[in-house]
């Protein structure tokens, strides 16, 4: 499998046997509309067919057609395809396919390459028309070689012209060809992946993308001197590869939920995309409402009368929700509610990542509404935690909520394929007769459990209300009636948490460090603690999936280190400016309620730059800490 | 009587309900509120039509008028202010066969909830709606509305108010697809109780305006809108609603107006001297949004099951 593919042309140059390599990080940068995300979406298909472990990260632009050749439209996206399985998007790329001289500074001010980087260029700006092009292009090549960059010129719009009237549709399938070659991938999967994505379009378009896939791969085996073979562990599992909206989507369909009801949002709304086209041949429907409130509302009113229903949002609309929310909890409506979050507070970044809605989550609604979240750490994750988010919102009569990021929705993962289990699925709407001794909130005094009565079940007549009330669901005027009523919907947390395991460390059960993590950093700082691990630092990890109730245990676990610290992508005060002291400063999300838990001193690192955490950021993050 | 229990007679063969089996508890509007009649109207309706209390849903947001679901022995939801129809929408999305009615108030709909009103009109699923419209806030204890007439003294408008009133009926034709748009009075109870059939009767968004008196409030409008009877029109024609002769005998004008004729529909609606008591306009093809909803639930765990596997394989490596 480590020969390289014979081609038939002669090679110009010397193309010696294939370099054996345990992973490699690639991007495709580009225009918006240059097709650069189709290209990558389909070479990490091809790698994960093939048995490689596979992550991606979309690059996006603010804007759908910013501005053409500028760093703010840097548009595309990074793979990273190793031997083992990938968890995370890695450090500095390795190599980077750049369709003008531009866009690569988007990438190079978040420090996505380094000299080890080599950049294929697309060189057809040299001999534009215009002079101010031309200038800026040589400009550019000079600056990256002056960076160490190892640029490699290529004549791609002269090479796709060949095959093509317009370059600009096209190039991607010829850079798609480059890569086939470069990371010895075989031609026959490209042709089978171009046959995949194309199906809907006419042979023609077929075909014409197929000869750009061959030229691609005959241009970079006649003229690139380099080629890489990352081998493959082969297994007889069943594997699928997808990212977490639309694993949050299966999921849904899984779950047996049958009403989406949601508004526009960004990066949310690719789960309900799927979802409107997979509920034709599973029963469902997506509600896309006038409003992010009258999502949750409609949300609600589906549940109340049916199946729970589930609602997807990002921070913005979750903040629109709060009232709604609050009314599940005091109601006790169940419903599954999914933040995709993004960047904030307000408009923020909506196309970048952050851990940002924690405590708003947490905390977000007027008076005490006690509620279960989730945070999901994979994109396996993000398929599985759906199922059981309705359940536990069935069983425990609640909102459940589920927090994801921009790094998962955006992000591909192969993970192994779901073995399905006729109890995921929701059963029918309950209709058959309420018993008369049994009340509307006829809570346990243990569990504060109580069953629901829906809509046409003969008997279970009573008026839900967001007011304090009783178990008859009555309006509620003695003061010990809310104070016990909270406290009742307060003791189904509790008896959730009471069925939860406590968190698994990651490495020794005790330390110098110990570093907290959730949600979608779970690759990275594994990655980098197992790095500084091996370099013999004493530090660990734990990574938590319930953040209310929180699992059990966790104080036990930090006991055993000498030092605390959570990594989250939200925004803390760093210690480093005098400005912030012990007595005024800012922790990050988790860290807060970490301290607030377990009266321990944990420590925080955290940023808002809208990226997702490298390997080497969490190493120099615990050499940091731990040379103080 | 004779120590057995009523509902045992009645049970077989089929159950007969009446105003008992519909009311509950004690309505806690004050004495003189337009409130009791629409009440007493709806207990009514629904004996007539047999409705099965455990297939109804009244659904409401805050205000006064919203605490009509508790005094209805069906199934309610008495939720947020102004959010009453995403509610009910939902409702009536998943669960078609169930009767929908919603209760809201003029703040709760036409301010705070406007929005959403707006959207419910252009999705006319099947409900039926009463905006019980008295011109003030009454639970937070007096306070403008956006339906309060020019120079309306309230605690926040202690010098009158100075905008003109928004029209309930001229909004609601305003927008696409609303399919039937009435008015009534509480003072007329017989007319509001044809109003309220017709408007159940009807396949669609069927909203009903009613005028409203608010004894504590604003009790010298009510007493001027109950007795100026020369303003009071009745709109009569044969597509219209039909009351008996001893009601239409009440009015002391009446105005023929056919209720397809949406442009005539709006002109009446901005007529400020003259207040037009019937059907303003109905559409009985206009779409209804819970007819999509209907069509594509109810499949069984076996076709779920297959549908996801599908799914899987399009991801499948």
């Amino acid at each position: 499998m480590n020969d390289t593919i014979e081609t038939k042309e002669k090679p110009m140059k010397k193309t010696s046997k294939a370099i054996k390599i345990d992973e490699s990080i690639v991007e495709i940068v580009s225009d918006s509309g240059e097709g650069a995300q189709k290209c990558g979406v389909s070479f990490a298909a091809i790698s994960a067919k093939m048995g490689n472990g596979v992550w991606t990260v979309e690059i996006i632009p603010a804007e759908i057609q910013p501005p053409a050749r500028s760093r703010e439209g840097a548009s595309g996206i990074r793979i990273r395809i190793g031997t083992k399985e990938i968890t995370n998007s890695g450090n500095e790329a390795n190599l980077v396919i750049a369709l003008n001289e531009q866009v690569p500074y988007g990438r190079l001010d978040q420090k996505a390459y380094n000299k080890n980087t080599t950049m294929l260029l697309e060189c057809k700006w040299a001999t534009d028309a215009s002079d101010k092009i031309q200038n800026q292009y040589a400009e550019a090549l000079a600056d990256f070689k002056s960076r160490g960059i190892n640029v490699i010129e290529i004549p791609m719009e002269v090479e796709c012209l060949k095959i093509v009237k317009n370059a600009r549709k096209g190039k991607n399938m010829f850079v798609l060809g480059m890569l086939c070659y470069i990371y010895n991938r075989g031609l026959d999967k490209g042709e089978t992946q171009i046959k995949n994505i194309f199906r809907k379009k006419s042979d023609a378009i077929i075909n014409s993308n197929i000869e750009l896939l061959n030229a691609g791969y005959k241009w970079a085996s006649t003229n690139l001197d380099f080629q890489y073979d990352i081998p493959v562990v082969n297994s007889d599992k069943d594997m699928v590869v997808m990212n977490g909206n639309e694993a949050i989507a299966l999921g849904v369909l899984a779950s047996g939920m049958e009403v989406c009801s949601m508004y526009p949002i960004t990066p949310a709304t690719s789960a309900s995309h799927l979802l409107a086209d997979i509920f034709k041949n599973s029963g469902g429907l997506v509600h896309q409402a006038e409003d992010e409130i009258a999502a949750v509302g409609f949300a609600i009113g589906s549940s109340y009368a049916g199946k729970t229903a589930v609602t997807i949002t990002s921070g913005p609309g979750m903040a629109l929700k709060t009232e709604f929310l609050g009314l599940a909890s005091m109601a006790e409506v169940p419903l599954v509610v999914v933040n995709v979050q993004r960047g904030g507070p307000s408009t923020g970044l909506p196309t970048k990542v952050e851990q940002g809605d924690l405590l708003s989550t947490l905390y977000g609604q007027p008076g005490d509404a006690p509620k279960i979240v989730m945070a999901v750490s994979t994109i396996e994750e993000c398929f599985h935690f759906v199922i059981l988010a309705r359940k536990l919102a069935e069983s425990f009569r609640t909102p459940v909520y589920i927090l994801t990021d921009t790094n998962l929705a955006t992000g591909q993962q192969p993970y192994l394929r779901p073995d399905i289990k006729k109890d995921w699925f929701a059963p029918p709407i309950d209709q058959s007769p309420w018993k008369g001794d049994v009340r509307p909130y006829e809570w346990d005094d243990l569990t504060g459990l109580s069953k629901r009565a829906i809509p046409g079940q003969p008997g279970g007549q009573h008026t839900l209300t967001g007011l304090a009330h009783t178990r008859e669901a009555h309006v509620s005027y003695h003061p010990n009636e809310n104070q016990d009523s909270s406290e009742l919907r307060s003791r189904k947390i509790a008896a959730f948490q009471k069925t939860l395991k406590p968190p698994t460390v990651n490495g020794d059960e005790k330390g110098d460090l110990l570093i907290v993590g959730w949600g979608s950093t779970l690759g990275a700082i594994n990655e980098g603690v197992e790095i500084a691990q091996k370099e013999g630092i004493k530090v660990s990890s734990l990574h938590l999936r319930f953040l209310s109730p929180m699992e059990p245990g966790i104080k036990e676990i930090f006991k055993n280190f000498k030092q605390v610290m959570t990594i989250e992508i939200n925004y803390s005060d760093s210690i480093n400016n005098p400005q912030f002291t012990e007595d005024n400063r800012r922790y990050s999300q988790l860290s807060w309620m970490l301290r607030a838990h377990t009266l321990t001193d944990v420590d925080c690192y955290s940023n808002v730059e809208g990226q997702p955490l490298s390997p080497n950021r969490i190493v120099d993050v615990i050499k940091n800490k731990l040379s103080k | 009587m004779y120590g057995l229990k009523s509902d045992i007679a009645l049970d077989s063969p089929s159950k007969y309900y009446s105003i008992e089996n519909y009311s509950k508890g004690v309505a806690r509007w004050c004495p003189g509120c337009g409130d009791h009649a629409v009440l007493t109207n709806m207990q009514k309706l629904l004996r007539e039509k047999q409705l099965d209390p455990a297939k109804t849903v009244f659904v409401s947001g805050i205000g006064c008028s919203s605490r009509f679901p508790h005094y209805m022995d069906t199934y309610g939801f008495h939720g947020l202010h102004g959010r009453a129809f995403p509610v009910a929408e939902g409702i009536k999305f998943r669960r078609p066969d169930l009767d929908v009615f919603v209760v809201t108030g003029d703040g709760d709909c036409c301010s705070i909830g406007a929005g959403a009103w707006i959207h419910a009109i252009r999705y006319n699923m099947n409900m039926t709606v009463l905006l019980l419209n008295n011109e003030i806030y009454g639970l937070t204890k007096k306070q403008a509305s956006p339906t309060s007439r020019i120079g309306t003294i309230s605690n926040t408008t202690p010098d009158g108010s100075i905008l003109p009133p928004l029209s309930p009926i001229q909004t609601t034709l305003g927008v696409a697809n609303a399919s039937f748009v009435a008015q009534t009075a509480d003072w007329n109870p017989a007319h509001m109780y044809e109003t309220i059939k017709a408007a159940y009767e009807h396949k669609g968004f069927s909203f009903i305006h009613i005028l409203q008196r608010c004894p504590i409030f604003q009790g010298a409008l009510a007493d001027e809108q109950v007795s100026n009877k020369d303003a009071m029109v009745y709109l009569n024609h044969d597509n219209g609603i039909q009351v008996d002769e001893a009601i239409a005998k009440t009015f002391k004008n009446e105005l023929s107006h056919d209720p397809t004729d949406l442009s005539t529909a709006r002109n009446l609606a901005m007529d400020t001297e003259k207040v037009y008591m019937g059907l303003f306009y109905q559409n009985k093809n206009a779409p209804c949004y819970d007819d999509y909803g209907a069509s594509n639930i109810g499949f069984t765990v076996e076709q779920k099951e297959e549908a996801l596997n599908m799914e899987l394989d399009k991801y499948a490596i």
